[in-house]
């Protein structure tokens, strides 16, 4: 049976996902090995059940981050923080230097003080989610199996890790494999 | 002087009296990490990476400040070993903010290689995220708190190979810092030559040359020994 594949994406620029697209021919062979069955890249509305691994880009940003991270903990067996800001909260965390207030500055300076044309925080209850007084990285806020840092990860280490979990051995990157930045 | 005889990871070593246990390691060509030493600058023990095991000793040593002696029998690799220097790595990025992503010391930086080294793909500590600023007051240099790690190197080369004395520690705990001069800002220092010597010997994206984007800080750390070798052995030769 195919392993069921879930990728999400929370608080990252997408370079994750863009790197995992730079698989290459390699994404031909894990069509054949794997159904993916929740991403940005297929069409899918809802987080599904009995899920084997998810790749997760991103720090956990805002409250929608949040609930999503606790239904896919739930349901998957192996978790992959995927790149620095999954693994380090990386640049979305560096409001977190600002303070107790940082949620309130980061809108106000972007939405407010450096627009152009009509200056106005985005508000929109049930749609718009709010912003974590303190950006995490995922592990944080649940258990997570295995690490795959880098901003972005290249291609060579998702398919070394991918490679490994899928032929059930533990996975491990070591000495070059891991890279911060 | 008189020489002693020692064993590292069970190979047996002369060194002579007066010698630290990673001079004797670096001698017989056995490799301790290191974070706070710089060939060339006197040892203060400060980063605890260099920690080994010696027989008979219940904690541990930190090799570069511990001098060897008759017999001694020295670990420099165990699980233990290991344990407490991924931890200290671990504690050093958390109590600062190490944004590899966009610092000047990406790929060149001896914290992230040592890192790798360790097998340190996540942090289990959580980030303290304080708020630190960046001084770009000098003409040549800039200094960035968010990823200083303490190791002091800069404030040993200023002191004792330049000797200007601009550099200093200031604050305890969470709260130490490098200062410049009397906790003023780089660019109204006084006594600050300008040598540069601060930016070459620091391991991290903490100093830098002004202008450096990401990746961009690469040392020389030549300069450095070459100055050491003609001050203490009066021969002029540059490092290959
Ligand atoms: S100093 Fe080194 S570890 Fe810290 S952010 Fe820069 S590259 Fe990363
Ligand atoms: S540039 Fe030279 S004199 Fe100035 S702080 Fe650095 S080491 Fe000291
Ligand atoms: S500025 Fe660099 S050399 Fe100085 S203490 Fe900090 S990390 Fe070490
Ligand atoms: S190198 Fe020995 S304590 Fe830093």
């Amino acid at each position: 049976m195919k392993a069921r594949l879930a990728t999400v994406w929370f608080g990252g620029c997408s370079g994750c996902h863009m790197s995992f697209l730079d698989l290459d021919e390699f994404l031909l062979d894990l069509v054949d090995l794997v159904e993916i069955v929740y991403s940005p890249v297929v069409d899918m509305k809802d987080y599904p059940e009995n899920v084997d691994v998810c790749l997760i880009e991103g720090a956990i940003c805002n409250e929608d981050n949040l609930e999503l991270l606790h239904k896919i903990r739930q349901r998957t067996k192996v978790l992959v923080a995927f790149g620095d800001c999954a693994v380090t909260a990386n640049v979305p965390a560096m409001r977190n230097q600002l303070g107790p207030g940082n949620t309130e500055s980061v809108l106000q300076r972007a939405y407010i003080a450096n627009a152009q044309d009509n200056p106005c925080l985005p508000q929109a209850d049930g749609i718009v989610p709010p912003l974590l007084k303190r950006v995490m990285p995922v592990h944080e806020v649940v258990y997570v199996e295995h690490f795959l840092p880098g901003c972005p990860p290249p291609a060579a280490h998702i398919k070394a890790l991918v490679t490994q979990m899928l032929s059930g051995v533990e996975p491990k990157l070591e000495g070059k494999q891991i890279k911060f930045g | 002087m008189a020489a002693k005889t020692l064993s590292i990871d069970g190979k047996p070593i002369t060194a002579e009296e007066g010698a630290t246990v990673l001079q004797a390691a670096q001698e017989a060509g056995i490799k301790i990490p290191t974070l706070c030493h710089l060939d060339g600058i006197y040892d203060v023990g400060a980063c605890r990476l260099c920690l080994v095991e010696v027989a008979g000793v219940p904690k541990l040593l930190p090799a570069c400040t511990t001098k060897v002696a008759e017999g001694m029998e020295v670990k420099t690799t165990s699980e233990r070993l290991r344990k407490y220097r991924r931890m200290t790595l671990e504690l050093l990025f958390a109590e600062r903010n190490h944004v590899c992503s966009s610092c000047v010391a990406n790929g060149h930086c001896e914290l992230q290689t040592l890192g790798y080294s360790l097998g340190m793909d996540h942090v289990r500590y959580d980030y303290l995220f304080p708020k630190w600023a960046v001084d770009t007051t000098h003409r040549l240099f800039g200094m960035d708190h968010n990823r200083c790690i303490l190791c002091t190197r800069c404030v040993r080369v200023c002191w004792h190979i330049e000797g200007a004395g601009t550099k200093n520690v200031s604050g305890r705990g969470t709260k130490s810092h490098i200062i410049t001069d009397l906790n003023q800002p780089w660019g109204e220092s006084d006594s600050c030559t300008q040598c540069g010597k601060c930016v070459q010997a620091c391991p991290t994206g903490a100093l830098f040359h002004k202008g450096s984007t990401v990746g961009e800080m690469e040392r020389d750390r030549g300069k450095l020994e070459f100055i050491v070798t003609a001050r203490e052995k009066q021969q002029w030769i540059a490092a290959d």
